[in-house]
């Protein structure tokens, strides 16, 4: 369970908000003029970072107000919260190393909880690494 | 029915040959469709030169992790057709691979709790007979005498109104399989590399050329992605893009108990499923956790409202207790079905986004992307799967019969 705090209500739980996706998508300027390949950027491609992402939560059994995030997607730690219509601002906290695959197999440890691998395989998530493009 | 003692351990299962420097085609995933796909190339298309590249341990990632529900009752024909092509795989798979993974044909219910349930289930049950999968719409008292431990009174919080019913559906010993395709992958000459992370890729303009990795770099003619959770990451690293979101799915078991539960039970609108694994372990999972997640681990409110279905369902399971619980990272699409294809990079294939419900498909993913990877074009079974459709709108809307279920 997440402890989301939110900008109006303070810090509560993650059951009382609703989850709205990647921030900072912005509907297109001139619809008519998209042709069928933006559309579908658009409407299906979001990005899906393994990092830092900054998403849309919101408090939906509280003030009712939407307002964006900061988090890591690996460890899920909240690295800030910001309004709607603001910039995304720079983490406050660098990336943590991924768990990688080594954590909890269904057949060898007892919690969906272990602690994450120590060995951080070296790929950021949100650059492509030299080679992509040679 | 009595609890059912697994066959004895192989002796030898495959080789950890070091990585060669080049291969006609390398996979990327040693999950179940990695694997599947290594099997095929080499069995069907006599591409032995390959290799499958895994980041961590085989099967590591969610093809051990999943609750093995195989089933083909979906709703559309393009799904029913692969699906069900899976199903008819499954069931020849054991004598093939000389591996009996314990493939258990019990059934699986889909239960209905809503007028809008018993609806929908009633017209997939009339869709998948025209598509010649077998399919039954039971009624309470049917649904009791086939699950004698469900509750189907009137007095909870979401009645059973019914249940759709696929005889030949049934769960299957998931590791087993993985390690069953391993070892006639390894059989045929194909080099399962474990240890071993893509990290980027080589390519000469548009085109896919090698691989780079923690253990060097690989050329290769050809590669297919079967990174499930991780495909995102793959693709953005060849330099294209995937409508797919990643997030955490959960699953738990309960400690050994006596054979009680003769089928497998899903519920949709409750969210649970449950079956009870050949050792006598209830094996229960949930939905997805809502946010987006690499982390394998989900939040523990998901669990509790699946136990809290499950009690309901189950009242005979109010004190068992939860031995383990995990999750795994699945890669969802907007309609719920997976894609299977070309990418814009050229030589590069990928196979993904079947989320919350690929063990079932397994097979007929290896199969069908097999021909892909080797003749460069689609399978019939995988065409209307493409990439494309998100450009030419030819959605295929699953989610009635995937949605939170497997
Ligand atoms: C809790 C849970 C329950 C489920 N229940 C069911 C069910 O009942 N029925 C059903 O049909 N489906 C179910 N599923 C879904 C099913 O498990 C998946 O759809 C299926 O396993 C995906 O294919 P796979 O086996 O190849 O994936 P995986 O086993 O995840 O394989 C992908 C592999 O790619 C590797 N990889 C990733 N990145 C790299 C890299 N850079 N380099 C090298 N290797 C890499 C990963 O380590 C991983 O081993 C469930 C999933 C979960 C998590
Ligand atoms: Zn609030």
């Amino acid at each position: 369970m997440l402890l989301i705090t939110c900008p109006n209500c303070g810090s509560r739980d993650e059951t009382e908000f609703h989850y709205g996706g990647q921030a900072h998508v912005a509907y297109p300027e001139n619809p008519n003029e998209l042709n069928d390949r933006e559309w579908a950027e658009f409407l299906f491609y979001r990005e899906n970072t393994k990092g830092t992402f900054a998403e849309r939560w919101v408090h939906s059994t509280g003030c009712r107000q939407w307002f964006n995030m900061l988090r890591d997607t690996v460890t899920y730690d909240i690295q800030a919260v910001y309004p709607m219509g603001t910039p995304r601002p720079a983490a406050a906290v660098p990336p943590a190393a991924e768990s990688g695959t080594a954590s909890t197999a269904a057949d060898s440890t007892t919690t969906g909880t272990a602690a994450p691998d120590a060995a951080s395989s070296g790929t950021a998530s949100t650059t492509a690494p030299e080679g992509a493009t040679k | 029915m009595s609890t059912q003692q697994l066959p004895e351990h192989p002796d030898f299962l495959w080789r950890n040959p070091e990585p060669k420097s080049s291969y006609d085609a390398v996979i990327v995933g040693g999950g179940g469709h990695g694997l599947a796909t290594a099997y095929f190339l080499a069995k069907n298309h006599g591409m032995t030169n390959i290799a499958v590249l895994e980041k961590g341990w085989l099967a590591g990632g969610n093809m051990a992790r999943n609750t093995t529900i195989i089933r083909s009752n979906y709703l559309w024909d393009e799904s029913a057709a692969i699906y069900e092509h899976a199903l008819k795989l499954w069931e020849i798979l054991p004598e093939e691979l000389e591996y009996d993974f314990l493939f258990s044909q019990r059934g699986v219910m889909n239960l209905a709790h809503t007028l809008g349930d018993v609806r929908e289930s009633i017209r997939r049950v009339g869709a998948n007979k025209l598509n010649g999968v077998d399919a039954e719409w039971l009624e309470p008292d049917q649904v009791k005498e086939l699950c004698p431990i469900l509750n189907i009174s009137d007095n909870i919080r979401y009645p059973v109104m019914g249940a759709t019913y696929q005889p030949r559906a049934g769960i299957a010993k998931h590791d087993h399989v993985a390690w069953a395709f391993a070892r006639k992958c390894d059989e045929l000459g194909v080099d399962i590399i474990q240890n071993c992370e893509v990290t980027g890729f080589l390519k000469d303009g548009n085109r896919v050329v090698g691989v780079k990795t923690n253990r060097g770099t690989i050329n290769t003619e050809k590669v297919g992605l079967c990174a499930a959770g991780h495909s995102s990451v793959l693709a953005e690293m060849a330099g294209f893009r995937l409508p797919i979101q990643s997030h955490p799915l959960q699953a738990l078991v309960s400690e050994l108990h006596e054979p009680v539960h003769p089928t497998v039970v899903m519920s949709n609108h409750v969210h649970v499923y449950v079956s009870q694994a050949h050792k006598g372990e209830l094996v229960m999972g949930a939905g997805v956790d809502s946010y987006n997640g690499y982390g394998q681990r989900g939040s523990f409110h998901v669990i509790e409202n699946q136990m809290a279905a499950a009690v309901e369902l189950f009242p005979i399971f109010a004190r068992a207790h939860v031995l383990r619980t995990w999750g795994g990272i699945v890669d969802t699409t907007l309609d719920a079905s997976p894609i299977v294809g070309t990418t814009p990079v050229d030589n590069m294939f990928v196979n993904c986004g079947w989320g919350t419900g690929g063990f079932k498909g397994t097979p007929a993913a290896g199969l069908t992307f097999a021909h892909t990877i080797a003749t460069g074009a689609p399978h019939k079974l995988n065409k209307p799967f493409a990439l494309e459709r998100f450009e030419t709108g030819a959605l295929i809307d699953e989610h009635g019969a995937a949605a939170v279920a497997h």
